[in-house]
């Protein structure tokens, strides 16, 4: 699937906006169209990426503020690279490394935030709900970036973005979600985003890193991998969270590739045409090899990347809309 | 303060359970002079129909908070060890005991262990000798059975009763909240109800063992109180408590990551609410307390998980109590009595019923008197409560300790 034949604007109830949220908090609370709204837009700015010249004014003259309070890299660069191409003037701040470890608090740096008269603001948060917090206070949109175990929205739109233009729908499809359940915020993301879009989502994992309420967000739990990856069309895996993690959760990563590691033999029992995802960054050789990683024709991990680009500008632009007056974005 | 010293015309709420209509209470120093006197005197307060009770003893508060207190119709409260420093030391302790009067009287509760940290024991009967009227573990639980047999041995020789946190530590970590949906959807950490029953099976079996009078200062769920009620049908010396939060509010409250709803236990299901509720009626649960721990902004205004747990709940607690009533869980002279009769017998003190000899401490409310609940508003030190803007019925009116009046 291109950008040419993507699909139109998704109908969404009448008299209602398109997107009516002021933040991207979570995708917890988005109506099946509100994502598919949110894709579409993404669609354009995939094929303006895609040109030589990467260039769109729209948001000239707004700042765009990145404050990332947990290391991060690709999210990030990501973000900042979304910003630009927008036009936005970006600021990245590493709140890891600044005020905060001089004792002021989080509320205290939201309204310096927010003082500097931000346009949008991108959190990202080691401690679950914090994005909210911040956003309570300022008066700008607030993006989340990722916070805690709770949520990384962007991530799970861009994954969605990514399975809808290999597989062209997303409804109907198994989905196989395999490693640290518990402390993954992406995991939390993209099950609510996916069974929103009506796949079947299955998670697998370690005892231990499966919470005991899984199924209530609408999953089917497993512990043996090969179980799960039965005939699924998409296997989605993800990091050990050991920086989440306190006590002794697997007993080693030796014993934890045997059980969890995604190797070229055991994909043989997904579909033959199953997609491999990871959002990266990847421990080769513990949950997934190489030769799996970097098969182009399974492997979908650097066009996830490349989606999370687009979504990113999409996310920006919708939230911003207001603020810039755009026509109908009362 | 005024000089009333008798209040006529009031509903009384009796030892017995019964409620004496258009009655009379008199006052002789600090101390019930007589029940429904013959005559009485002409500066009485006109009790104008509504309730007279007890002061409401509020057993296991971790502040101080006199105008909050003095609010919500409570004129005696146990204090937890978990202050700065922490009482663990006989001295420490009879500066607490000595705090608060002639207005309000403060039962300091010694510190189990030295630094409350579980290891080694405080100077229990020297604590006893400054005017503890009972030992606890504080925010935290023992882990080392060992220690915690000898604690409970001496207190069962020493006659203290043993208030404990139950919560088996290594199941809960650094969990705020209890595992199940709205702990997976929040990505909160997290830790298994049976964290409490666990706990609470240890220290009924080594109740077995040593005689001890344990009181389990909060139990929230089904399983603990399962436990609880077949150790009373076995006749140990065991009661229990509970705050209101735990029987008003499931899990679910926690919804926006409102650090108000961050307490220690973590609300649990709507399961177990049902099962406090079932434990209140039944008569496991012996006492309702607020829990009062005022936080500022500075413990309160963060992320969940790093916001420190608490709620003040000292002005809430009769109101919120008097719901229990309204949805016919227990008789007005029951919750009366979880308040008032129940804490005073678990610290021996004389007080707590409207009884002659008994010392003067007595609340008039008026139970159907609406109101509502404002953090911004409250008399305490700090308003961090999870039911903020919520409507509410019964206020205390007047308030008498040791037969002097109190303005309110």
């Amino acid at each position: 699937m291109t950008a040419t034949d993507s699909p139109a604007y998704p109908s969404f109830p009448e008299g209602s906006d398109a997107f009516p949220h002021r933040n991207l908090l979570g995708i917890a609370g988005l109506q099946p169209w509100e994502i598919q709204y949110l894709l579409a837009e993404a669609e354009q700015w995939v094929a303006l990426n895609q040109q030589s010249s990467k260039h769109d004014d729209r948001l000239a003259g707004l700042t765009v503020i990145n404050a990332f309070f947990e290391n991060s890299t690709r999210t990030l660069l990501s973000f900042e690279i979304a910003g630009k191409r927008l036009g936005a003037d970006v600021v990245n701040m590493h709140a890891a490394q600044s005020s905060i470890k001089k004792g002021e608090t989080l509320i205290d740096t939201a309204m310096t935030l927010n003082a500097m008269r931000a346009d949008a603001i991108v959190i990202r948060h080691g401690s679950s709900g914090a994005v909210q917090l911040i956003a309570d206070k300022v008066d700008c949109p607030v993006l989340n970036a990722g916070d805690g175990s709770h949520e990384h929205p962007t991530q799970a739109l861009l994954d969605a973005l990514t399975i809808r233009r290999r597989k062209g729908e997303i409804g109907g499809l198994k989905i196989a979600i395999c490693g640290d359940i518990l402390h993954s915020r992406v995991a939390r993301s993209n099950i609510i985003c996916l069974t929103t879009l009506g796949a079947e989502v299955r998670v697998v994992g370690p005892p231990s890193l499966m919470p005991n309420a899984i199924e209530a967000m609408q999953v089917t739990a497993f512990t043996d991998f090969d179980a799960a990856l039965d005939g699924v069309d998409v296997v989605m895996m993800l990091r050990l969270q050991n920086e989440r993690m306190q006590g002794q959760f697997i007993p080693s990563t030796r014993e934890y590739r045997r059980l969890y590691g995604l190797t070229e033999e055991r994909l043989t029992r997904a579909a033959p045409d199953a997609l491999v995802m990871h959002p990266g960054p990847m421990n080769r050789g513990v949950e997934i090899d190489s030769n799996v990683a970097d098969d182009p024709s399974r492997s979908s991990v650097t066009e996830q990347v490349e989606m999370g680009v687009a979504m990113r500008m999409a996310c920006l632009d919708v939230l911003t809309r207001r603020a810039r007056k755009v026509e109908g974005w009362s | 303060m005024s000089n009333s010293t008798s209040i006529t015309n009031g509903r009384l709420i009796l030892p017995d359970g019964s409620i004496s209509e258009n009655g009379s209470l008199s006052m002789a120093g600090d101390e019930i002079s007589a029940i429904n006197p013959d005559t009485a005197p002409s500066d009485a307060l006109d009790a104008k129909g509504q309730y007279v009770a007890p002061g409401i003893i509020d057993l296991g508060v971790f502040a101080v908070d006199k105008p909050a207190f003095h609010f919500g119709g409570i004129t005696r409260a146990a204090v937890m060890p978990d202050q700065n420093p922490p009482l663990d030391h006989p001295a420490r302790v009879r500066f607490v005991a000595q705090s608060g009067k002639p207005d309000f009287w403060v039962h300091p509760l010694g510190g189990a262990t030295r630094e409350l940290a579980g290891s080694e024991m405080a100077e229990l009967a020297l604590m006893q000798d400054a005017g503890a009227r009972g030992v606890a573990t504080g925010r935290g639980w023992i882990a080392d059975s060992g220690t915690m047999l000898r604690l409970m041995q001496y207190c069962a020789a020493l006659d203290l009763p043993l208030f404990v946190h139950s919560e088996d530590e290594g199941l809960t970590g650094k969990a705020v909240a209890t595992d199940g949906e709205m702990a997976l959807r929040l990505g909160l950490p997290s830790a298994p109800a049976e964290a409490e029953a666990i706990s609470i099976a240890r220290d009924i079996a080594l109740v077995r063992l040593s005689g001890a009078h344990l009181h389990f200062r909060q139990v929230t769920t089904r399983a603990g109180l399962d436990l609880i009620r077949a150790a009373k049908a076995e006749g140990l010396s065991v009661t229990c408590g509970i705050t209101p939060a735990h029987f008003m509010l499931s899990d679910v409250a926690l919804g926006g990551f409102r650090t108000f709803t961050r307490l220690s236990p973590p609300l649990r299901s709507e399961d177990d609410r049902q099962a406090c509720l079932e434990a209140l009626a039944d008569g496991t649960i012996d006492v309702i307390a607020s829990g009062h721990d005022p936080r500022g902004p500075e413990d309160k205004r963060l992320p969940f998980a790093d916001a420190e747990p608490g709620m003040a709940g000292a002005e809430t607690l009769l109101a919120l109590t008097l719901n229990l009533v309204r949805d016919k869980v227990l008789s007005l002279s029951d919750a009366i009595a979880k308040l008032t009769s129940n804490p005073a017998a678990i610290l021996s003190v004389d007080a707590g019923q409207l009884a002659e000899g008994m010392e003067a401490d007595i609340m008039v409310f008026d139970m159907d008197r609406p109101w509502v609940v404002d953090s911004a508003k409250m008399e305490a030190a700090a308003g961090n409560t999870p039911f903020d803007k919520m409507p509410v019925q019964g206020r205390v009116t007047a308030l008498f300790k040791g037969g002097r009046q109190i303005a309110l």
